[in-house]
């Protein structure tokens, strides 16, 4: 157990393991560990973040939802509303129609009647004179009476 | 282990002398070959074993904590980068606890001491004949394995924290100031003598204090290995396995206090009163 040289050894090893702990090895293990404490507490910010946002959503979400449905309640509405004023129309077009068909209808017959008058109009003429050449036979000159006959048709 | 050829007290000394290289008598330089020649070897001399097996545990704690300081991944560490992280953050709160000044160089030393200190004292653990006994074999006739047991190692390391301490405080304080702090207290100006005294030895005590604690306690543990050591072998465990739990608690204790203490004796010489 000397005192000797191997004090100034240490001294001088000392002195260059301090410089390279200095230099190489605290910085570099200080500076991660920082940057990982930060990360760490901004990881929590944003988890507390986000947990206040989803609150906010989740409110959001069920107002949005309440609204949706009274809007769909005032559509319903609207649109039964709407139903029964088109089943009105349609009402009251079937019956505008349907009085239109009758009036066509009436038309038509009052036409074909008309038209039958006329026919018959014309067979009577016809049938008077044969009724006329029946009972008159040879004797009647069939021009003249014609002219009459028909004067008489006219009149009807 | 005592052999039957070597009595018990060769057994001790030849386990407390180191292997010194030096100028041996004849003028050539060499391995002393007993305790008288490493003696006379004078101040020129280096013991070979404690201050080989220092800067290798030097080397190794450097290369593992600078390993993982390469590349320091700011995610999930690993196993060895969360150890290092542990080690460093231990170090860390201990400077910020009781170092409030700015330094950055107080912080790395401490970790250096701590680490370092820890590592030399570990040597304690390895068997005590274990090491020696395989020298042997290469031809190596003294082998002291824990750094710490040598008084020149933690001399070496009190003496250069004894200068950052007196070059802090001239910094610090000017050398008026530092002058001031050694003769006015705590008697005032009229006890300047006294003063003087009382805070040179104070002042001195520092630096021989935290050496010797160190030297002491590992000197004693050891010493304690090498007396269980005599004991036949198949008694050596009941008292060698107590000793070595309580002694790891010595290990870490006294790395612990030698850093301690330097933080604090840095803090001392940066206060200004």
């Amino acid at each position: 157990m000397n005192i000797n040289a191997t004090m100034l050894g240490q001294i001088i090893s000392f002195a260059i393991f301090v410089w390279f702990c200095l230099k190489f090895v605290w910085p570099p293990l200080i500076a991660a560990m920082e940057e990982r404490k930060t990360k760490i507490a901004d990881g929590l910010d944003a988890a507390d973040r986000a947990m206040r946002d989803l609150e906010l959503a989740q409110n959001k979400a069920t107002d949005q939802l309440k609204e949706a449905k009274q809007e769909a309640a005032v559509i319903i509405d609207e649109a039964k509303k709407r139903a029964s004023q088109i089943v009105d129309e349609s009402k009251d077009k079937a019956r505008e129609e349907g009085e239109r068909l009758i009036t066509a209808a009436q038309a038509e017959i009052e036409q074909e009647a008309n038209r039958a008058r006329e026919e018959l109009r014309g067979k009577v003429a016809t049938l008077a004179i044969a009724g006329a050449e029946k009972i008159l036979e040879r004797s009647v000159d069939d021009a003249a009476n014609r002219d009459l006959v028909d004067q008489l048709a006219a009149q009807l | 282990m005592a052999s039957d050829t070597i009595t018990a007290e060769e057994y001790i000394s030849h386990h407390l002398t180191n292997l010194t290289f030096g100028q041996r008598h004849d003028g050539s330089w060499g391995l002393a070959h007993s305790a008288q020649e490493a003696a006379d070897m004078g101040f020129m001399a280096v013991n070979v074993d404690t201050f080989g097996f220092s800067l290798l545990l030097g080397v190794l704690f450097m290369f593992v904590f600078r390993l993982v300081a390469k590349s320091p991944t700011t995610g999930v560490p690993g196993s060895l980068q969360n150890f290092v992280e542990m080690v460093v953050e231990f170090v860390d709160d201990n400077v910020k606890g009781m170092f409030h000044h700015k330094n950055n160089m107080i912080a790395p030393m401490g970790l250096t001491i701590f680490v370092w200190v820890l590592l030399m004292n570990i040597m304690d653990l390895v068997p005590i004949d274990f090491l020696p006994e395989a020298g042997k074999l290469v031809g190596i006739h003294f082998l002291k394995v824990v750094p710490s047991t040598d008084v020149n190692i933690t001399m070496g390391m009190a003496l250069s924290i004894f200068v950052l301490v007196i070059y802090y405080s001239i910094k610090q304080k000017g050398i008026g100031g530092f002058a001031a702090e050694l003769s006015l207290h705590p008697f005032g100006k009229w006890g300047l003598p006294v003063n003087l005294f009382l805070e040179v030895v104070n002042l001195l005590a520092k630096p021989i204090s935290l050496g010797l604690r160190l030297f002491g306690n590992m000197y004693a543990g050891e010493m304690i290995f090498i007396l269980i050591a005599l004991l036949p072998f198949w008694a050596q465990w009941a008292l060698s396995v107590p000793w070595a739990i309580f002694h790891i608690l010595i290990i870490v204790l006294q790395a612990f206090i030698f850093m301690v203490l330097t933080i604090v004796y840095m803090a001392m010489a940066h206060d200004d009163h």
